[in-house]
């Protein structure tokens, strides 16, 4: 037994590999069929324990994916039988057997991860439950994993996966891509969830090994794939991809933010950047608009040569103010306002949002440019301390410090 | 799988007796009972009297306890209740998005419990 603990890594190594690439297809595959997140969740489990034990001893399968799902099932299996409820654990069993029953044990498991990505970021879930839920099941990252780079307690976040799944038996959450009349709202909800993982990564430092980007960016390049020729997860996907290309450039070597337009383009990642531009350009011709589109385009404009196209960008933010007209749009738009000479305008919107936005730091940081283009020295200052004390993370604060020492 | 649509709404935001938006809405819970109706998924519902019609009960210490009105103080007010039959909870929100009084109040939407004591 000489070679049994090397053996036992290259087995895990593989094991690892299978289930960081497929978990999402598997776990798809398996909820598709037992209807019960969690049973999916403990028998792919318990069968890649199994997997331990069995490619140790015989070599890896043939298709360790058909393997694993097929132990799966069995294990499923196992677990139904000692539950009590019979009218579903008779038609739980009835389909698990007939799959068993066949012998394609190199069968191609069918793409369903577009079902379980809608029921993953049903609406009818908390936000966070949606992200968490999704990086679980889709993308295979663990509870611990998702819990630390949301700064969340395990516990706690384990807790939300479980009222999570909970809730998605409980409340009769169909396991289905949702129907056309409820589409571009849950496609929406989907979007967003994929958006919310992008940020989270591209705001946290990039120490972990599961860099969150990457997977927002693989989760949108599914749905892409999965039901091509869709305008919105086009633009979504080329908003991502621009804003991923400048993201070495996102902060200057004594840690502070960089605005786009005052950026380094030659730390920007040129093939992101074409691949981002590319793609909008395809979503547009569509002619169907939509937020993430012009989200797209905002951020595609301002990385134009030499500098931002504060003209369009405005364009684009009056536009995307019909679709979304939230206060935190209100104050982009209103920045857009004042960097093409709008001061009068940029200040007054900015002033009308005061109440409802009082602990937002972009908020007091856009006041502050603004006042400070305006020449109102005072004002200006008092909102970089606003902006400064509300700063959560340390690039953020530094910029808004050299941007207030620069008044004089 | 049932679900009860409970209607919830603030009593100022209602429309007025009389108005063009008061037909409005009345056609539109007609067009939603013909719709729920004929679908076959309809299983019950009642409007309620106003809250001033309410009253509250309950037991602390063994000793009854009455109040005038309804128990939470509130902005919106239940206002009445559908229970439907339908698949999923998708369907139940498709019927929601229906009843007129999503458009200035909220809809809630809860499965009702399924007790099933004989395990058949």
């Amino acid at each position: 037994m000489a070679n049994a603990a090397p053996q036992a890594i290259a087995v895990s190594k593989a094991l690892d590999a299978v289930m960081r690439q497929d978990r999402g297809r598997l776990m798809a595959a398996l909820v598709s069929r037992l209807r019960s997140f969690q049973l999916a969740e403990d028998a792919l489990q318990e069968a890649s324990i199994s997997a331990l034990v069995h490619w140790g001893r015989e070599g890896l399968p043939h298709s360790p994916q058909g393997w694993l799902i097929r132990v799966a099932f069995r294990k499923a299996l196992d677990q139904i039988r000692t539950e009590r409820r019979s009218t579903e654990r008779d038609t739980a069993m009835h389909l698990i057997l007939e799959i068993l029953g066949t012998d394609d044990n190199e069968a191609e498991i069918p793409d369903e991860r577009l079902r379980l990505i809608f029921t993953c970021c049903h609406p009818a879930l908390e936000l966070k439950s949606r992200v968490a839920l999704t990086l679980r099941a889709v993308c295979g990252l663990s509870t611990a994993e998702i819990s630390r780079l949301f700064l969340d307690n395990e516990t706690t976040m384990g807790q939300r996966l479980s009222r999570a799944k909970a809730k998605i038996s409980s409340a009769g959450i169909a396991y289905v891509v949702p129907q056309e009349d409820q589409w571009d709202d849950r496609l929406n909800a989907v979007l967003t969830t994929t958006y919310l993982i992008f940020t989270t990564g591209y705001t946290s430092p990039q120490n972990e090994p599961r860099d969150l980007c990457g997977e927002a960016l693989f989760l949108t390049r599914v749905l892409c794939m999965l039901r091509p020729e869709q305008a919105e997860i086009e633009g979504a996907l080329a908003l991502m991809l621009l804003t991923e290309a400048r993201r070495s450039a996102r902060v200057s070597p004594d840690g502070a933010t960089v605005p786009p337009g005052e950026q380094d383009r030659n730390l920007w990642d040129r093939a992101k950047q074409i691949e981002g531009e590319q793609l909008l350009e395809t979503a547009l011709r569509r002619k169907r608009a939509g937020p993430f589109q012009v989200k797209a385009a905002i951020s595609a404009c301002q990385m134009s040569a030499p500098g931002p196209d504060w003209p369009q960008i405005l364009l684009l933010y009056n536009v995307l103010l019909t679709m979304e007209p939230t206060p935190v749009v209100q104050v982009n738009h209103a920045v857009a306002l004042a960097e093409t000479g709008h001061l009068a305008a940029a200040q007054s919107i900015l002033q009308s949002l005061e109440g409802s936005l009082a602990d937002f730091q972009p908020y007091h940081a856009a006041l502050a440019h603004v006042l400070a283009k305006a020449n109102n020295k005072e004002g200006a200052r008092r909102a970089y301390s606003s902006a400064i004390a509300l700063a959560d993370n340390e690039s953020d604060r530094l910029f808004l410090k050299n941007q207030s020492s620069k008044i004089v | 799988m049932k679900y009860m649509l409970l209607i919830y709404g603030a009593p100022g935001a209602e429309p007025t007796y009389g108005t063009p938006e008061f037909q409005t809405m009345m056609a539109s819970f007609a067009a939603f009972n013909e719709k729920a109706g004929a679908d076959g998924v309809l299983r019950g519902g009642e409007g309620l009297q106003g809250i001033e019609t309410a009253t509250s009960l309950r037991v602390r210490g063994g000793k009854v306890e009455t109040m005038d009105g309804p128990f939470a103080e509130t902005r919106e007010h239940l206002g009445g209740y559908y229970v439907l039959e339908v698949p999923d909870l998708d369907a139940a929100l498709r019927y929601a998005a229906m009843i007129p009084v999503a458009g200035y109040g909220t809809i809630e939407v809860r499965p009702l419990m399924d007790y099933n004591p004989t395990n058949t």
